[in-house]
């Protein structure tokens, strides 16, 4: 709007909006900045207090630490094993799932899509899934971790519905052609496809890089955990090691900046992506107006 | 006799024709087949005296009794009581934020500062909740915590916020806004978007001002999904983010930090009582399943549109 037509009122109007939004994302933005200070400051200097926006004693020793830990390694080693086998084996389902489903030739069609829909209202809960888990043998697997949580109804109703609107002609002038389903999907839907495709390997790729519940229940060997559990672990652990009690005066790292290290080492990834994230997950906001 | 051999043999004709459909679809059906609805099926332990050794179909039944031990227990009807005043909570100071936001967002007039803002405040819903506990642990830590630091200095004693149960809810409702609100702006945003700009214009001419755009054109416009997010959020009041409890309770605030959620999961994966924890959360699942249907037949009503 033309900013000539402001009166003074409205004037007065923007700034007092400008500055509630403007407090609240300062507030959303500070945390960040207070860990990654943290994080790059020495342990006496925030065990001592003087931390709150900037770093004090800059130093990487906490980063030196936590880099030289080789189950920090094997943590984000893992969590990429996680993140892209779970995302790959999670399109390699939901994808050829989402077409067929979209198909109007696909008999008992309204009964599939009830079967998936229906898990989104229903849901059997942490104990069965656990003990089915179990009966399956996929605990402490790296194997149960990526297949057991490849799908869900959200994902595979939002591709379903991109592609039902996707035109007949397209479909129709392909089979022409002599194309047969698969290669309709693969010539024609999934090119056509591009934008929902992505929103959802990101979502995909941001819940596996996020996921820790069930990586922290399922999973007991410490090889096989995710660098979430891993620094669950960390903060649960190191609050009473010996190694940060003892040595709070004059020390380089403490509990404090080692976790916030960790934390930094696991955010950096997301906000790698996080241009790519911005770009889509408008639009799969909008996707999702899940409808049957 | 002769109906069914002939309906069999035209689906299998059907099937021969089409069966790269169906190949196609086989993996999706298998995965919740496998993965969901057997679970389902499971859920019968929930009336049985579940013994690991049996399995869910051979142990054997003994009908409501985990209920009644369920009801009959105190933490049970307190997770209950700490789930409803959570979800309560939430939406009555987190529903608004999200709502202003966008309002908010709207009156921007520099992309700049629209755009930069935005992308700040839809940041933390991409951070695992690890790292959110580990923030809030860090923020509000009893020694180097900013917050004491800050409660230090304006003369106040320090307070060790995450032992102390009657701070559980207020850390817990104003972590899950920080964290949601801007995202959840997005919703309200996208139906900002969708105002039609013709009012605007004939407002201006009326000589309105900003304050009266948002109040009389705005907000009315933006009602209707308001309205059905009110619904989405009242229909899952029994889901509280439980991951997040987990991460930052403990036994000195269970009192008010415990949910049904979080009762599952100590009595089941904690302390393997599979039966007690599956009946505590077969009864969470039938009363989210009845309040979700019912949330989707009133938005039906109002909106005229299911949501799903």
């Amino acid at each position: 709007m033309n900013m000539n037509l402001y009166s003074r009122g409205d004037k007065f109007f923007a700034i007092c909006i400008m500055v509630l939004v403007g407090l609240f994302t300062l507030s959303t933005l500070y945390p960040f900045i207070y860990i990654a200070a943290v994080s790059f400051s020495s342990g006496f200097a925030v065990t001592s207090g003087q931390v709150t926006i900037v770093p004090i004693d800059i130093t990487f020793a906490a980063y030196d630490r936590v880099l030289s830990d080789p189950m920090f390694w094997n943590a984000y080693k893992n969590t990429f094993i996680y993140t892209f086998g779970g995302t790959f084996v999670s399109l390699l389902i939901i994808i050829p799932g989402a077409y067929a489903l979209s198909r109007p030739q696909l008999k008992g069609r309204r009964f599939w899509n009830f079967m998936v829909a229906f898990t989104m209202w229903f849901n059997a809960g942490m104990i069965p899934f656990f003990l089915n888990m179990r009966d399956l043998g996929l605990l402490d697997s790296y194997f149960g971790i990526i297949i057991g949580f490849a799908c869900n109804a959200f994902n595979i109703i939002l591709l379903r519905n991109f592609f039902e609107g996707i035109p007949d002609s397209f479909t129709e002038a392909a089979r022409m052609d002599g194309a047969n389903d698969f290669q309709v999907l693969w010539k024609v839907f999934i090119p056509l496809s591009k934008p929902a495709i992505a929103t959802i390997t990101l979502f995909c790729i941001v819940a596996r890089w996020n996921g820790f519940f069930w990586a922290m229940v399922l999973l007991q060997d410490e090889d096989k955990l995710p660098l979430q559990v891993y620094l669950r672990r960390v903060i649960a652990e190191l609050t009473d090691d010996e190694e940060f009690v003892s040595s709070t005066v004059n020390a380089l790292y403490s509990f404090e900046t080692v976790t916030a290290a960790i934390m930094v080492c696991s955010i950096v990834p997301i906000l790698m992506i996080y241009p790519f994230i911005q770009k889509y997950f408008n639009k799969g906001i909008m996707l999702g107006g899940v409808k049957e | 006799m002769q109906n069914i051999q002939q309906y069999t043999s035209r689906i299998m004709r059907h099937i021969r024709a089409e069966w790269q459909l169906y190949l196609l679809l086989a993996p999706t059906i298998i995965w919740f087949i496998v993965f969901l609805y057997v679970p389902m099926y499971g859920l019968q332990i929930a009336f049985k005296d579940y013994s690991i050794f049996k399995g869910v179909a051979a142990s054997p039944w003994v009908g409501l009794e985990h209920f009644y031990t369920l009801f009959e227990s105190e933490q049970f009807m307190r997770a209950i009581k700490n789930t409803l005043i959570l979800s309560g909570y939430n939406l009555l100071f987190g529903f608004p934020m999200p709502i202003i936001l966008a309002l908010g967002f709207n009156e921007f007039t520099k992309a700049f500062f629209k755009r930069t803002a935005q992308t700040v405040v839809y940041l933390p819903h991409f951070i695992s909740t690890v790292i959110i506990a580990g923030i809030v642990m860090s923020v509000f830590s009893p020694s180097v915590g900013v917050v004491n630091l800050l409660l230090v200095q304006m003369g106040f004693d320090s307070v060790y916020f995450l032992v102390q149960p009657e701070w559980f809810r207020p850390i817990f409702i104003g972590t899950g806004i920080w964290q949601e609100a801007g995202f959840t702006s997005i919703v309200f945003l996208a139906a900002i978007a969708g105002v039609n700009p013709s009012l605007y214009e004939s407002a201006l001419v009326d000589g309105a001002n900003r304050w009266q755009m948002m109040w009389r054109i705005t907000l009315p416009s933006i009602l209707p999904t308001i309205i059905i997010m009110l619904i989405i959020r009242i229909g899952n009041i029994l889901e509280v983010g439980f991951e997040l409890i987990i991460l930052l309770y403990q036994p000195s605030t269970y009192e008010t930090a415990d949910v049904i959620s979080t009762y599952v999961y100590r009595q089941g994966l904690q302390n393997a009582q599979y039966d007690l924890a599956a009946a505590a959360g077969f009864f969470n699942a039938v009363v989210a399943f009845v309040l979700v249907l019912t949330a989707n037949t009133i938005s039906k009503r109002v909106t005229k549109t299911s949501l799903w």
